[in-house]
């Protein structure tokens, strides 16, 4: 009895060793990014975030003055250790295991008086938020007391443009699909098998092959460049899956409702905005967070449409690709605006995780 | 009645029939054109957007169908399933249907002329060194990025079925699917960067006394599964949900019924659950690796396609939008469209096979 209960025991650890070892993995990505985004431009760097967690370092304990007229190439003595002007800029060793390290030049600066010890770098900031909100012009303070100015990036105005662009996105697909779900589940006319084969047989087109006509269509009518224009693109591209979601959750709906509410004389309209839309909100709601989600992180379809440099209507994956096109090295500045990018889905995501899971069961199938 | 007489009872109806639909599109025209001109602060024009879309839709709809309930209950029916079912056919004939043949026609001409040049775009598609780095890259995403996404969520969800942290774990590993292509690029850089003070991989290499390395550039081909390892990160929270509803549904007295029949954990597993949740396993691999296919977003803001790394649907990109060649462009989308056919074909059997219609 006891060996049984110990193997479950053991068995326990090693699926939950396996799990967190799997979780940590998944989620360090993210959180090192997370906090890098809190850190200073130089710190991102200089040192990885890592050095939040306690480490063996270098630490300064003591600074001295530096020693009056010495010349490049003739030994110095100080605290007892001799070497060059340049071996103490890269830092010497102390037999007491110290270590001396010359900042500055040989003129200016002073010697710094180092220990190594265990410590943590929790000097976090919040300047490259603020730096990749506004607009304008931002004072950032370095940690050497210096001030510089920097132009800001003016993310908030992409995040309003993806606001308007997922919102509608998200809505329009979900209202139109919901009535041809509702006339192919209790209408009956010609074609109707045909025209849901369709339904079907358009889940998995790739989008790829619509762009290019789509563009043209968009040019010739002088629609591109316009919010409606990827409302529309993104209405396209999400209806096969949205009308078969719905049909499959609407034509499940128990027969008799309908039928006593057409014997008391509603017409099919009513039924479809009295009825049928508020008994259908669960299949709704997990629709359109996975549409919100698949809408807010596009940046395909965005670029085509709303084009590459037209910086009043570009959304967030298309500015942060910018960023990472054209200022590579301002790392500081990604990290933030990854973030800024990540608040609504995530929020969405934890908000209504139950919807969506079921949303991804229902509908496996997009293309 | 004379038309005459029938036009004095209902001129009122009539007109009004046409003045509310006249109304409503002067209504929303307008809207249209504020939004195209205003210079309102940007969350003005947000709100007015969002409002004029979603609600323009609506009063379409409203109006149109009170329109159709003027008509005599015979034309009633007959016309209003077309209300209700008109605009996503024409949307998706308009968005989807016709471009699959507007791009496949385009795909014989050359750049964006009428000249027609046979099929001299596709021979430059399978001759040209990128495209076949791109059909070997697809390659690699789809076998090994598929098979990798399966396999880690079917793990997870086996584990996780056992497990007390279930629901947190769970939720961990399914939180990158909340995040943009866009976004896990930038996370992954940091993982990736060349620089050992930024990039955790070289990081570890270093502390263990390797050489910090560029491995987005330098390791070719391998860099690809570096690039592979995001789609794992981002897909098999998918893989692990739709299994793991899956595994639950096996019952469990067939499981019992196995064990008292002497089977070990393994041959549980083997003999019974992946049986059990084939129909799954297959739903899961067929999505995965359909939107492996057109993977875009990751390989584009990671390396931008360059070091080997490129893949179709960059290709795409590149050609299109950057050359603005649209003929080797609607060529490689009619590609792409070509190696889905089969997953199409198998999704209408499965569903002609269903008795719902």
């Amino acid at each position: 009895m006891h060996s049984l209960r110990q193997q479950r025991f053991l068995g326990q650890l090693f699926i939950n060793g396996i799990l967190l070892l799997v979780c940590l993995a998944w989620t360090i990505p993210t959180f090192g990014v997370l906090i890098s985004s809190f850190r200073s431009e130089q710190q991102i760097k200089t040192s990885g975030w890592w050095n939040i967690l306690p480490h063996r370092a270098w630490v300064e304990t003591e600074q001295l003055p530096i020693p009056a007229d010495q010349s490049r190439g003739v030994p110095i003595t100080i605290e007892g250790v001799t070497a060059t002007f340049d071996q103490f800029r890269e830092g010497v060793a102390a037999p007491d295991g110290r270590r001396l390290i010359w900042i500055g030049n040989l003129r200016s600066g002073h010697i710094a008086v180092q220990e190594r010890r265990w410590t943590m770098d929790l000097n976090f900031t919040t300047s490259n938020y603020t730096q990749i909100l506004a607009g304008k012009t931002v004072t950032v303070i370095n940690p050497d007391g210096t001030e510089k100015f920097v132009q800001g990036q003016n993310i908030w105005g992409a995040f309003l443009n993806t606001v308007t662009v997922a919102i509608p996105s998200t809505v329009i697909p979900i209202l139109i699909a919901a009535f041809a779900a509702y006339g192919f589940a209790w209408m009956r006319f010609p074609l109707r098998k045909v025209m849901f084969v369709g339904v079907v047989a358009l889940l998995v087109v790739p989008l790829q092959i619509a762009l290019i006509p789509i563009l043209r269509d968009y040019k010739a009518i002088g629609l591109n460049g316009t919010f409606l224009s990827v409302w529309l693109a993104h209405t396209g591209f999400g209806l096969p899956l949205a009308t078969y979601l719905l049909y499959n959750y609407i034509s499940s709906l128990p027969r008799d409702i309908l039928e006593s509410a057409f014997i008391d004389g509603a017409s099919h309209f009513t039924i479809f905005t009295q009825l049928i839309l508020p008994l259908s909100v669960p299949a709704l709601a997990s629709f359109a967070i996975f549409q919100f989600l698949w809408v807010w992180n596009d940046f395909l379809v965005a670029v085509i449409f709303l084009g590459l440099t037209n910086q009043s209507v570009q959304v967030l994956t298309q500015r942060i690709q910018a960023l990472v096109g054209q200022r590579g090295e301002d790392w500081h500045l990604l990290t933030a605006a990854a973030f800024i990018s990540m608040v609504v889905p995530l929020t969405v995501f934890f908000g209504l995780q139950r919807y969506f899971v079921r949303g991804l069961m229902a509908g496996s199938v997009k293309g | 009645m004379s038309v005459l007489e029938w036009l004095g009872a209902n001129l009122g109806r009539l007109v009004f029939s046409l003045i509310v639909p006249a109304l409503t599109f002067v209504g929303l025209y307008y809207g249209f054109i504020f939004l195209r001109d205003s210079k309102a602060p940007q969350w003005v024009t947000m709100i007015v957007a969002i409002l004029w879309g979603v609600g323009g839709v609506a009063v379409l709809y409203w109006v149109s169908n009170w329109l159709v309930e003027k008509l005599s209950p015979a034309w009633m029916s007959r016309i209003q399933p077309f209300i209700f079912v008109g605009p996503a056919m024409a949307i998706l004939t308009w968005y989807l249907a016709i471009p699959a043949f507007r791009t496949l026609y385009r795909s014989f001409l050359l750049r964006d002329t009428n000249q027609f040049r046979d099929i001299q775009n596709y021979v430059d598609i399978f001759t040209s060194r990128n495209m076949q780095i791109a059909f070997r890259n697809n390659l690699m995403w789809v076998a090994i990025g598929t098979t990798l996404c399966v396999a880690f969520g079917l793990l997870v969800a086996v584990l996780a079925d056992r497990s007390r942290l279930e629901n947190f774990a769970k939720a961990l590993i399914f939180l990158p699917m909340a995040i943009s292509f866009v976004g896990a690029g930038v996370i992954w850089r940091f993982v990736y960067d060349p620089n050992a003070a930024v990039g955790l991989v070289n990081a570890v290499v270093t502390t263990l006394g390797g050489k910090a390395q560029s491995w987005l550039a330098l390791v070719q081909p391998w860099n690809n599964l570096f690039l592979i390892v995001i789609l794992i990160w981002l897909q098999t929270g998918y893989a692990m949900v739709l299994l793991s509803a899956a595994i639950k549904g096996v019952p469990e007295d067939l499981i019992e019924a196995a064990r008292v029949d002497g089977a070990n954990e393994f041959q549980v597993f083997f003999r019974i659950i992946i049986p059990y949740i084939q129909g799954t396993l297959i739903t899961v691999t067929t999505t995965i690796v359909i939107f492996t296919l057109k993977i875009f977003d990751v390989v584009l803001v990671m390396t931008g396609g360059n070091f080997g790394t490129t893949v179709i649907g960059v290709e795409f990109y590149q050609q299109f939008f950057i050359y603005q060649n649209e003929g080797l462009g609607s060529a490689i989308a009619i590609v792409l469209l070509i190696l889905v056919i089969p997953v199409m074909l198998y999704n209408l059997r499965e569903f002609s096979q269903q008795e719902v219609f």
